[in-house]
């Protein structure tokens, strides 16, 4: 029925609230094992989808599968996940045992195994001083750790994460971020892992899920969905600085063309469409070389073939390790990413070479990648 | 050069020239009124207001009057049940028009609209409902009950209970209002946490909910006991203190001695006493609400 | 459930997709429903009975039940109840009680919104030094019982000579209003970002400028919230109606009390219930059409006990 190897399956999901369709025929597949985050915008339904596999939401149509099981209809305690929520939703008048342990009473452990499961989280979490206090008394990064400790106590296959670090600052942030990989690396469960922040998603995931307007943009692993963007909405959401879309259109030589100038094309990673095909030149700022103008084409490491091409610098935002330049080519704006201590001031015209390899061309129509 | 500096006084004249009715109030009513109710409670004024301290005399015939210690009976009475049954059923009522129910609003409406009555209304509808001749007595009689009886107004002995029936119709929606507000503030993530660990939803409101809800409860608690020490036009309407005494409230019995039998003394015992009831319950509350200091 | 390929040994067994299937009629929802509609029926049955018994003759009323619509509808007791109803000796009808009260609301509710609003705009932006203190006094003076207070009101008004009068009615009225349209007018202030305030200062707004010009128009809704609150408080008032009026300025309140529990001649039961609706129709009315602000209202008034 399902491979062995899947984990959770969506199969032709679909929720909509009366006549708003929220999810539409969504199709998912996760591999044991696999660390998945779906990545968009708020109101992509990143969210709605993690709570459809937890069963927190009824679905319209479709089916959700949990190894190798049809839990459709399940209750969510019943489809064994654990799930960790952005406002960690501790139970605030119960210690921190306390909260560990309310889902295994319940459930009706006996008590030397409830304690051995504690133990373990807490371990594994480095929780165990803060066993017997309270909610109110732990900071922010103690208190998604005991969120996650909820959901490690349950002994299950599949973790859900939905925005567990949005509610930290950004030290705690990046902190946490090595510690669930850590966690994922060190008990290999399934984990699904929402977020708006590209950075927790390209760290994290063994694959993304982009996702907008209820639809899933790209699934690839995050070098994939960074270097060959699926199409332009993917290209412009990866990536900070964003990636600089160039107008244009592809010329009789094959070559992205725009206002008088012609980009050569060779060496791009995939088919070249043909000629008169009104395209857009993705270019992230680190595959850009960055020449003088008296020179012949920078010597950076995306020296591009020809002469370079001409172009102007517009402002010079040094960033401490290292800067990025604004520049104008052929009346469009462009960024690059260059070393901090650069010769270059503003207003100098410089020549500029791309790294075509590690360009992306998409149709300005289909805003498909090319 | 250097501006005069203004005088302390005339600084922000405008806002002080607002407030002078709230001084005025706060002062000169709620602050001498209250005092001065207090020290002529020690005095042995009759028709009227006079300074002739007797010391605690008027405390002394007020706590040796039948009729007093009636009204603080009943007063206990209604106040316990009152306070049990409107935050049960209030708290009942908020969880359950809670559950994504249809029709909500309208629930709601006609849960909350007895509050919108006064308390005359209230006691004379139920007056006539609880008629134990014309009202549901009779209605039940006529289904071939016939012994059936039930005149809470007439009975001495239960009369407390129906004006218990009638303070409840009116009051519960208040409370249930005060409570949704209070479900509806709890995060939506702790039901998704506690469905996801299979947590009952009984359980999760008992266990989780309403110790969140904690300080929601303490204020309701302080609003409703402040009301019913207040208690009042419902017994006038409903009963008039009757039968007999047997219904006879605090806040009646202020009345009655100051503006129909001409003993302020009395009054003003009487009155200092429901103070300090309100005290008793008030200064707990307000130094947990603002002066303790929050413990985890 | 066509596009289900299952293979035909398995077709018995329905494969779960889609929505739970949760029939209307679950044992939770009839519990749900059932309970909230009882309890509806419940609330809503003096209603019910107040409007049934006053359109009824007191024959039919002696016979029937109480809960069984009339079988001759009379408007009879409403227009003896309006006009002709006695209270002692006067047999004018409650419609002298209504024009009192309308004469006892409408400025009591002008004047006591007029003092609490500039008085919380003055606490939420221009404190001085002792402000907050008499705020506070003037807060735990709302749980202090009326009773303590009644009798040195009476020496105040008397001193006055207002004692027994409309006006004097109107003074308590505005001072009780006082302590929470205070709070309510205060704490929606404090949430007008500071930085408007400000700003208006810089633009050479002062006191009463800022007040009139940039604070009133933003706080149409509390205005309205103010007013249901202090209309059918004042409307549903008893106690202070009996204290400070005599017989001829007496509010409806006090005159359907009278009128109703009056010990004198024959009970008219449904003279009496159409009496009371008359009385709690200027409430429900305004219940009724302002919903959720009436909400709003009395959750901010419920201070008010």
């Amino acid at each position: 029925m399902t491979a062995m190897q899947t984990s959770v399956a969506v199969k032709d999901l679909e929720l909509a609230y009366g006549s708003v369709t929220v999810l539409n025929g969504l199709n998912l597949d996760i591999a044991e094992g696999e660390f998945i985050v779906l990545l968009g915008p708020s109101g992509c339904g990143k969210s709605t989808l993690l709570n459809c596999i937890a069963g927190l939401l009824d679905i319209t149509d479709g089916q959700i599968w949990i190894k190798g099981k049809n839990v459709t209809w399940e209750e969510p305690k019943d489809r064994g996940i654990g799930m960790v929520f952005q406002s960690y939703a501790l139970y605030p008048q119960m210690t921190v045992r306390g909260n560990l342990s309310f889902g295994l009473k319940n459930a009706g452990l006996p008590r030397p195994e409830i304690e051995k499961r504690i133990a373990r989280a807490a371990e594994i979490l480095q929780i165990e001083p803060l066993l017997e206090r309270k909610p109110a008394a732990l900071s922010g990064g103690q208190r998604q750790r005991v969120a996650i400790g909820r959901a490690l106590v349950r002994d299950v296959d599949v973790f859900l994460f939905d925005e567990p670090l949005s509610n930290l600052d950004a030290k705690l942030r990046s902190e946490l971020r090595v510690e669930i990989k850590r966690l994922h690396q060190q008990l290999r469960n399934t984990m699904i892992y929402v977020t708006h922040d590209q950075i927790e998603a390209l760290t994290l995931a063994d694959r993304i899920a982009v996702m907008r307007g209820g639809y899933i943009q790209q699934l690839a692993d995050p070098k994939t969905i960074y270097n060959r963007p699926a199409n332009l909405f993917v290209a412009g959401f990866i990536g900070s600085p964003a990636m600089t879309m160039l107008k244009g259109r592809i010329d009789a030589a094959g070559a992205f063309a725009m206002d008088g100038l012609s980009v050569p094309l060779a060496g791009y990673n995939g088919a070249v469409p043909p000629a008169g095909t009104e395209a857009i030149l993705g270019v992230r700022p680190e595959h850009v070389a960055i020449a003088p103008a008296s020179d012949g084409p920078g010597d950076g490491p995306g020296d591009g073939p020809g002469d370079g091409l001409p172009a102007t610098i517009d402002i010079d935002e040094p960033m401490g390790s290292d800067s990025l330049l604004w520049m104008t080519i052929a009346g469009q704006p462009i960024s690059a990413r260059i070393e901090a201590d650069h010769p270059f001031r503003q207003g100098q015209p410089v020549r500029l070479g791309f790294d075509i390899p590690r360009c992306s061309l998409f149709d300005r129509k289909s805003e498909q990648r090319l | 050069m250097a501006a005069q500096r203004p005088s302390q006084l005339f600084r922000n004249l405008n806002a002080k020239i607002a407030s002078i009715p709230m001084i005025l109030t706060a002062v000169v009513v709620f602050l001498g009124g209250t005092l001065w109710t207090v020290v002529y409670s020690f005095t042995d004024s009759k028709l009227l207001p006079r300074l002739r301290f007797v010391g605690l005399d008027q405390y002394e015939r007020l706590w040796s009057s039948n009729r007093w210690l009636v009204s603080i009976e009943n007063l206990a009475i209604y106040g316990i049940l009152s306070l049990v049954f409107s935050l049960v059923i209030g708290f009942v009522l908020a969880a359950l028009l809670d559950q994504k129910i249809r029709f909500e609003d309208t629930f709601r409406t006609i849960f909350l609209y007895p509050f919108a009555l006064s308390f005359i209304v209230t006691g004379l509808v139920w007056q006539w409902l609880l008629n134990p001749d014309l009202g549901i007595a009779s209605v039940i009689r006529g289904l071939g009950w016939t012994s059936f009886t039930f005149d809470p107004l007439y009975n001495a002995d239960i009369v407390i209970y129906g004006i218990l029936i009638a303070g409840l119709w009116q009051g519960t929606g208040l409370v249930m209002c005060l409570m949704l507000a209070g479900l509806r503030g709890i995060d939506e993530d702790i039901w998704k946490a506690a469905r996801v660990d299979g947590i009952p939803m009984w359980k999760t409101y008992l266990f989780i909910v309403i110790p969140m809800m904690r300080p929601v409860f303490i204020t309701t608690l302080v609003l409703i006991t402040a009301g019913i020490v207040k208690l009042y036009d419902l017994v006038v309407a409903q009963t008039g203190g009757g039968p007999g005494i047997a219904s006879e409230v605090p806040a009646k019995y202020v009345y009655d001695m100051m503006f129909l039998a001409q003993n302020l003394g009395q009054g003003f015992a009487a009155s200092t006493m429901m103070l300090l009831t309100v005290a008793i319950i008030l200064i707990p509350w307000a130094y947990l609400e603002f002066g303790g200091k929050r413990r985890g | 459930m066509a596009d289900l390929s299952l293979p035909a040994t398995a077709a018995a067994r329905v494969e779960p997709r889609g929505a739970r299937p949760r029939p209307a009629l679950s044992r939770r929802n009839v519990i749900l429903y059932g309970t909230l509609i009882v309890v509806a029926l419940y609330y809503l049955l003096p209603l019910y009975v107040m409007v049934v018994t006053s359109l009824k003759g007191m024959p039919e009323i002696r016979l029937g039940n109480i809960f069984s619509p009339p079988m001759e509808i009379t408007f009879q007791p409403w227009v003896k109840a309006w006009a002709e109803a006695c209270t002692g000796l006067n047999c004018d009808g409650l419609s002298r009680g209504f024009w009192n009260s309308v004469r006892i609301t409408v400025p009591s509710v002008v004047i006591s919104i007029a003092i609490a609003s500039v008085n919380g705009y003055a606490l939420a932006n221009w404190r001085f030094r002792g402000s907050e203190v008499f705020f506070a006094i003037l807060i735990f003076g709302a749980f202090i019982p009326y009773q303590v207070m009644l009798y040195p009101i009476v020496i105040l008004l008397r001193e006055i000579g207002l004692y027994g009068t409309l006006t004097g009615l109107v003074i308590v009225h505005s001072i009780f209003g006082m302590p929470i349209l205070t709070l309510l007018f205060r704490n929606y202030f404090a949430s007008v970002p500071e930085e408007l305030f400000k700003a208006a200062r810089v633009d050479g707004a002062g006191f009463w400028g800022i007040y009139l010009k940039i604070m009133l128009p933003m706080a149409l809704p509390i205005f309205v919230v103010a007013i249901i609150l202090q209309v059918t408080g004042i409307w549903n008032d008893f106690l202070f109606g009996v204290v400070y009026t005599r017989p001829d300025t007496y509010p409806m309140t006090v005159q359907l009390n009278n009128i109703v529990n009056s010990t004198q001649g024959v009970k008219e039961y449904n003279v009496n219930m159409a009496a009371t609706i008359i009385t709690g129709l200027v409430p429900l009315v305004i219940y009724f059409i302002s919903g959720k602000l009436f909400v709003r209202g009395i959750a901010a008034g419920a201070v008010k006990g």
